[in-house]
């Protein structure tokens, strides 16, 4: 199989190598491959390897993937691979981005949790069946991996949009009973860096390994976010 | 530009294009019925003229397309041409204007 990876930061080349096929083979095994034996050089990044810890995703034939559950025989074509690092994030060296702005935006979509209570306190019991609980059961399954960040075409018109994964987070906050800062929260997802901006092309649903949908939590926060405005709370 | 503004303005848009979607489906409709066997300018003035209820009708449409089109070319001066800030609100305020103004003026032209 003849795979291309990039080499290179913003400035690069696509180089060809030469991979033996394996039985039950992923890209994140040809990377490595690659990597142990044909170009010590090569930067990737990778940690669990079976899909909880985000790291590995990368472009695969022009598509963002999770490279360590991304089985060959699915994306290959006319035995042949391209791998790149993933689009709308800076590059640092070949097939590792630079996540900063990606986990920035996650922080100003106010993605941090704010509790009320104290370690003195009980617990705040949260009925799995409760509404709120059940409209974010997918939606806290992100692992952060910045698939739908990269799949994005908002993000990659508007840099100041804060993304798939910066929303879905708030939104699976937003839906937290308790939690104490929906208010700011609101105020800072709302608006033309945030929900507003974007045009449901769905793309983040479509690529997330996850199978979450991000597009229906935008969805959810521009509801959230017109009652506020509407109870003047916005 | 608050973040309230710019949800009114997200309100707005999506409100004006539920508008749009009746008006111009039945402006179409209307063509295509009337022009079934021909027609001319005097024909179309006579049945617009001194008729309030198309008056209203194109009075509602215009305000729908001067509300909605600058909110859609403001994403768009965003997204393609990276224009953000005042010039950009006051030129499509000025854009709503000029979209108001004309079309009032053929509302009210066959009307009158």
């Amino acid at each position: 199989m003849r795979v291309s990876v990039w080499k290179g930061v913003a400035e690069g080349s696509f180089r060809e190598f030469d991979v033996p096929r394996q039985a039950s083979q992923t890209v994140l095994d040809v990377v490595t491959y690659i990597q142990r034996s044909l170009d010590p050089t090569l930067a990737y990044r990778y940690a669990c390897r079976v899909g909880m810890c985000g790291s590995c995703a990368m472009t695969v034939n022009g598509v963002p993937r999770w490279t360590c559950r991304t089985h060959v025989d699915k994306v290959v074509r006319n035995d042949a691979l391209q791998v790149g690092p993933l689009k709308n994030l800076p590059v640092i060296r070949d097939l590792v981005t630079d996540m900063r702005e990606f986990f920035d935006k996650w922080a100003r979509a106010k993605g941090q949790f704010k509790g009320a209570r104290t370690k003195h306190d009980d617990f705040q019991p949260v009925k799995p069946s409760s509404l709120e609980r059940v409209q974010v059961d997918a939606a806290i399954e992100c692992i952060g991996c910045g698939v739908c960040y990269a799949a994005c075409d908002v993000v990659a018109w508007n840099p100041d949009y804060l993304g798939p994964a910066a929303l879905n987070r708030a939104w699976t906050l937003v839906k937290d009973v308790r939690d104490e800062d929906k208010g700011e929260r609101l105020r800072a997802v709302a608006g033309d860096a945030g929900c507003h901006s974007c045009h449901t092309h769905m793309s983040c649903t479509e690529r997330c390994p996850k199978h979450l949908s991000p597009t229906a939590g935008i969805a959810g926060l521009k509801r959230e976010v017109f009652k506020a405005v509407v109870k003047g709370e916005l | 530009m608050t973040s309230r503004t710019q949800t009114l303005l997200w309100v707005a848009q999506r409100t004006s294009a539920a508008v749009l979607a009746i008006c111009v489906t039945l402006h179409l409709a209307t063509i295509i019925y009337a022009v079934q066997g021909g027609l001319t300018a005097a024909e179309i003035l006579a049945r617009t003229r001194g008729n309030a209820t198309w008056l209203a009708f194109y009075v509602l449409f215009v305000l729908a397309v001067a509300v909605h089109a600058p909110i859609g070319l403001r994403a768009i001066a965003i997204e393609w041409l990276g224009w953000r800030g005042r010039s950009r609100d006051v030129a499509l305020a000025l854009f709503a204007a000029v979209l108001a103004w004309t079309g009032m003026r053929a509302a009210i032209g066959v009307f009158a």
